[in-house]
């Protein structure tokens, strides 16, 4: 006897993966029982708190490098100073440069893992297609996302590895340190450079537009009078970074800086 | 009036669909739109076509069994479910396109019908509070906050029609068990269970082959129970709560 | 046929019910489990019942027609749940609430049932907050109480207007740790289309699969009916639109008895009806009546917008007629004062078939908060209907079919003449009477599921041990084999209408003739229409498709064949009963000032109904109604 839709005792055994079963006790007492290791790395809530968490610590990179950054606007030798105190950390900056991979790995895997398998569950699509109130920002996530990890890729290329202008690694300021200085100075003479970062940020600030007050509410951190304002400030913050970014890009290539 | 329909035909969960085009004449406008398919439906009963299935049953927006897509919105434009859409809220010749939900964990069976008995399993997973019928104290002996009662009924509202997951672009069923984790997280009778129901029913959730939270709030956005994505955060916040303390 | 035996037990009121639960044959544990029992239905009864049966160990199956149980119309209950707990102080007892129903139900119910009703309606307000209900608090935390039509004290409790929501949540959640448990195996999509009976006992069912059209026996120890009521025979009621007779007509069909079919009850504040293009009729909970003022203009069609007639230009008629309970007035009054007025040519709205509901005392005295907090959805509810918002401008009601009271007879066991087969929330006819009260239903059938079958069951199953017969059986093979040639035979008519219209030919003539108002001339014209109807849906329906899957207007169909049998036997009971009360108003029978006259001489019985075959006309069975606690007063509600 065949009744394809019918709750049947199988229900409970169809989950195969189940953490937490019911099992018989004693006698007609029934609790729940753990009868596997909890995996909080699989499940969708735990996967997206670690999105979350790397996020955060992703933004405090965002938010340090750019205060490094805008040292630029102090002169030259308050930049360079700055670069050769960086690099003098040795290996707390190694530690520094694995950890910031580890995270962004993880953010970039977990987050991989969740769309492809958020595609799955809806594998097929409407005919007519609604945002229904989704943002624009929370709907692009994947691409700003991916451009933002091919504009980290290219600035490594062109400001750390010195892939981009190999002669980089050859300039010197007058105290002897690595002249950060006029490497910006000459790259953003480049308009097409300048461009490209300009554009580049704006898509980081775009992904943080939704990251940011996105996290809070991942992080169960939120109600319903609080979730307008973390959204309000997480645009806020994220444009103030496209702001803080593109200025330095700008105001080298529009010769503002005060040398 | 007169409206121009684009209906999701589908003769069984293994035939591949189509769009199947039916004029819709002289609807009057006071006419909901489920009373606009059941004059289609008998006018193809009278002439002995197969009419189009759906689900409806109490058409007043709370049995949640409407489960159709209209023009792209789940459960229609407005508020309420698919049996509170007015045709008043459309131009006349306007065309429509009415498609099922399209999520993986609700198996289309015919037409514009769907299975949502996953919705069921995430429940029995842990969506209840094991009480013995009889051996309850007085129920006076239990005060509730009027704010707590409040906002456990905002969430019990819940209809568990799927408009839900089916809105979201990931079909997360996280707008539904948020509901029924935060009903009952918020109720001191909850309580001993809490992080039990928190776990089993995030699992039965992923077991189901519902997609994951992107925070799109489009379920928030169609529920016609009005029911707040803040739910998804205090689930969140259960399950955290239920893995970290031990 | 012998005389019906009630099986109330002996002794004062206040013990018979302790009496009977301290003498019941227990069922022991280990023996439980060895019971299996057909639970058909999944609304509060139904889901109570399979809940409380499978935690004490019984094996439940359980049948409903929707996709999920939590579907089930009890869902749409908006009001609320009577309970005698005077948590308000207000003089409520189990007395108080027991005489209520009983006179709300005009002294045509059993002064046992209803005591027993009243007893136990503490506990299921016990039990559902358990269960995690969130009942309205006031602020201090304590449940909140809202008083009722027919009652001079506030013991409804109600989770906003959505009561019947959360109290069948709570039992739907019940029901599914059940299923979890393995104790409870759920048939979903599943249709009740006959009832086996084995050695004139009820021992299965056969069951279609909506999804698949597969036809399957089922057999148990005891089959338990919960599949609510049959307003839907008047096509238009606020019943859900799936909502149907189909289950207790078969089982009338294999002889169980139907006790009293012409008590219908009509709500009178319902959404007055817009066009014939209608579906359903959407209700209004009567709670509105709490801070509502009924009122009609005084000068007939008085075409001017509501807030343009001067106060003393309006007929505030409950409150002039019924001064003590005023807009509180019992359900088949306030109906039939509706019906009254309109018919005066004093309605409202469309066609004249309206009266106003006026809020416009309530927020001045209360703030317009206040009221968005006690009946907002509702309020909501009615703009998105009708366009029109109430906080501004008075609600239109009408009457509409909205219960029925009659259903298959049962004994104190809520047993049915046939042994095994148990009915239990509006399918059964016992605890209203002529008339509900508001929220009674939902304590009713509350009642039923959690407290009363899991003791009355024993009773019939300890003498049942090994007794489930084998599907394989004869009765099974020839019940099986009537279910697939009635199927068949709707299939082959290949007509050119739809059920529908043959069912919306059907709910005008019982509107007309078997509503609010009967006459013996308006049923004898529908004892001779129907017939005629019914034949002619059996030459000329459509029904498009196989039976072999998913198929609504096969669906439909079946439902509307039996509805086309049972408005006949309606029409008969209205007929024999010669006399008005509660919700049947027979129009030779009012008082000069239009008010109900009741007979207790000659009809203070329950009037049962059993089959005698598609050729013979049905035969009746009285039960006649003692009044030995309480003495049947005329109602007075002035």
């Amino acid at each position: 006897m065949k009744m394809p839709f019918q709750f049947t005792r199988r229900g409970i055994g169809s989950a195969p993966k189940l953490s937490y079963q019911l099992r018989v006790v004693a006698g007609n007492s029934f609790r729940f029982l753990p009868v596997q290791k909890l995996s909080f790395l699989t499940s969708s809530i735990g996967r997206k708190w670690i999105v979350a968490i790397t996020g955060i610590l992703l933004i405090g990179f965002v938010a340090i490098h750019l205060l490094g950054n805008l040292s630029i606007f102090l002169g030259p030798e308050i930049m360079n100073a700055y670069a050769a105190r960086l690099h003098q950390l040795g290996i707390l900056l190694w530690i520094a440069r694995v950890g910031l991979l580890v995270v962004a790995g993880l953010h970039v895997f977990f987050t991989i893992a969740l769309w492809r398998e958020n595609h799955q569950a809806s594998p097929q699509k409407y005919a007519v297609k609604k945002s229904l109130e989704t943002t624009l920002y929370a709907r692009s996530m994947r691409l700003s996302g991916l451009v933002v990890l091919g504009f980290v890729l290219f600035h490594l290329a062109q400001f750390t590895w010195k892939w981009v202008t190999p002669e980089y690694k050859e300039w010197i300021d007058s105290l002897g340190q690595h002249d950060v200085y006029r490497m910006l100075v000459a790259a953003f003479g480049n308009p097409w450079v300048t461009g490209f970062y300009l554009l580049s940020v704006a898509f980081l600030a775009m992904h943080l537009s939704h990251g940011i007050g996105s996290l809070f509410q991942t992080l169960g951190l939120t109600n319903k009078k609080l979730r307008p304002r973390f959204e309000y400030a997480g645009l806020i913050v994220a444009w103030a970074f496209f702001l803080g970014y593109a200025s330095i890009p700008t105001a080298v290539f529009l010769k503002l800086l005060p040398h | 009036m007169n409206f121009h329909l684009r209906i999701w035909r589908q003769a069984d969960p293994e035939a591949s669909g189509f769009f199947q085009e039916i004029e819709a004449c002289d609807i009057p406008a006071e006419a909901s739109f489920l009373e606009m398919l059941d004059i289609v439906n008998n006018r193809l009963i009278e002439e002995k076509k197969i009419p189009v299935a759906f689900d409806s049953d109490c058409r007043e927006g709370i049995c949640g069994t409407c489960s159709m897509v209209i023009n792209g919105v789940p459960q229609g434009p407005g508020r309420g479910a698919a049996c509170q859409v007015y045709m008043r809220s459309f131009k006349n010749g306007d065309s429509i396109t009415i498609e099922p939900f399209r999520v993986k964990a609700f198996p289309i069976i015919k037409d514009l019908i769907v299975k949502r008995a996953a919705y069921d399993r995430i429940i029995q997973a842990g969506g209840f509070i094991t009480e013995h019928t009889g051996g309850a104290p007085d129920a006076a002996t239990t005060l509730i906050s009027k704010k707590i009662a409040d906002q456990a009924m905002d969430a019990a509202a819940c209809i568990g029609c799927g408009a839900c997951a089916a809105a979201c672009p990931n079909s997360s069923a996280m707008l539904f068990v948020g509901a029924k984790v935060t009903h009952l997280s918020l109720m001191p009778q909850g309580q001993p269970e809490r992080r039990e129901r928190a776990l089993a029913m995030v699992d039965a959730m992923d077991e189901e082959g519902f997609g994951n939270c992107s925070n799109y709030y489009a379920c928030e956005a169609v529920c016609p129970a009005s029911i707040s994505a803040s739910v998804i955060a205090t689930l969140n916040r259960e399950y955290v709560r239920a893995t970290v303390i031990p | 046929m012998t005389a019906l035996d009630a099986k109330i037990p002996p002794g004062p009121l206040e013990e018979k019910w302790r009496r009977f639960k301290e003498n019941v044959p227990l069922i022991g544990p280990a023996n439980k489990r060895k019971f299996n029992i057909i639970v058909v239905g999944s609304g509060l009864a139904g889901a109570s019942t399979a809940a409380t049966l499978a935690e004490q160990g019984y094996h439940v199956d359980c049948f409903c027609f929707h996709d999920s149980p939590r579907r089930a119309h009890s869902i749409a209950a908006q009001g609320g749940i009577n309970a005698s707990k005077n948590y308000q102080n207000d003089g409520d007892s189990i007395w108080r609430l027991f005489y209520d129903t009983i006179k709300g139900g005009d002294f045509r119910s059993r002064e046992a049932n209803v005591y027993r009703l009243a007893e136990v309606s503490q506990s299921i307000i016990d039990q559902c907050v358990s269960q995690g209900v969130p009942f309205a608090r006031e602020y201090g935390g304590q449940l909140a109480n809202r008083s009722f039509g027919g009652a001079q004290v506030s013991r409804t409790f109600y989770a906003r207007g959505q009561t019947g929501q959360q109290l069948l949540l709570g039992a739907y959640s019940s029901l599914n740790h059940e299923i979890k448990n393995g104790r409870v195996t759920m048939h979903t999509n599943s249709e009740m289309l006959d009832l086996v009976v084995v050695e004139s006992h009820a021992k299965g069912i056969i069951v279609r699969n909506l999804i698949s059209g597969e036809i399957t026996r089922h057999a148990a120890d005891a089959v338990i009916l919960a599949t609510g009521g049959y307003s839907n025979a008047y096509y238009l009621s606020t019943n859900a639109r799936g909502c149907n007779a189909t289950a207790v007509w078969r089982a009338y069909k294999r002889g169980a008895l139907f006790a009293n079919p012409c008590f219908t009850q009509i709500h009178p504040t319902c959404i007055p009806v817009g066009g014939d293009y209608q579906a359903k009729l959407t209700l209004m909970s009567e709670s509105l009546r709490n801070d509502g003022r009924v009122w009609v203009p005084k000068k007939k069609g008085d075409q001017r917008a509501p807030q343009n007639i001067p106060e003393e230009e309006r007929d505030y008629y409950l409150e002039r007629k019924y001064p003590a309970y005023g807009n509180l007035a019992p359900r088949d009054i306030s109906s039939r004062s509706a019906k009254e007025v309109c018919d005066e040519g004093r309605g409202v709205g469309p066609g004249g078939l309206g009266v106003y509901l006026d809020f416009q005392d309530a927020i001045e005295r209360l703030g317009k908060e206040t009221i968005q907090e006690r009946y907002g959805n509702l309020f909501e509810m009615y703009e998105n209907i009708t366009g029109e918002n109430a906080y501004t401008r008075p609600m239109r009601i009408f009457p509409a079919l909205h219960y029925t009271m009659g259903g298959l007879w049962v004994d104190y066991h809520l047993m049915s003449n046939l042994p095994g087969l148990f009915v239990l929330g509006e399918a059964n006819f016992s605890d209203h009477g002529a008339n509900r009260l508001g929220a009674s239903a939902l304590m009713q059938g509350l009642a039923d599921g959690y407290f009363v079958i899991p003791y009355t069951l024993g009773a019939y199953l300890s003498s049942q041990f090994g007794k489930k017969p084998k599907t394989t059986l004869l009765e099974f093979e020839e019940a099986e084999k009537r279910v697939r040639a009635r199927l068949n035979s709707l299939l082959e008519v290949k007509g050119s209408l739809s059920s529908t219209h043959f069912h919306r030919e059907l709910g005008i003539l019982l509107w007309e003739k078997c509503g609010m108002e009967r006459s013996a001339r308006s049923l004898q014209e529908a004892l001779h229409e129907i017939p005629k109807l019914r034949k002619r849906f059996w030459n000329e329906v459509s029904i498009p498709g196989s039976g072999a899957s998913l198929n609504k207007a096969l669906e439909a169909a079946g439902r509307v064949a039996d509805f086309l049998e049972l408005g006949e036997l309606m029409c008969r009971d209205a007929l024999m009963r010669e006399e008005s009360c509660g919700g049947h108003f027979r129009s030779e029978y009012q008082s000069a000032d239009g008010e109900a006259v009741r007979n207790d001489e000659l009809f203070s019985f329950v009037q049962s109904w059993q089959y005698q075959g598609e050729e013979s006309e049905p035969t009746l069975i009285q039960e006649p109604l003692n009044y030995e606690f309480v003495h049947p007063s005329t109602r007075n509600y002035k």
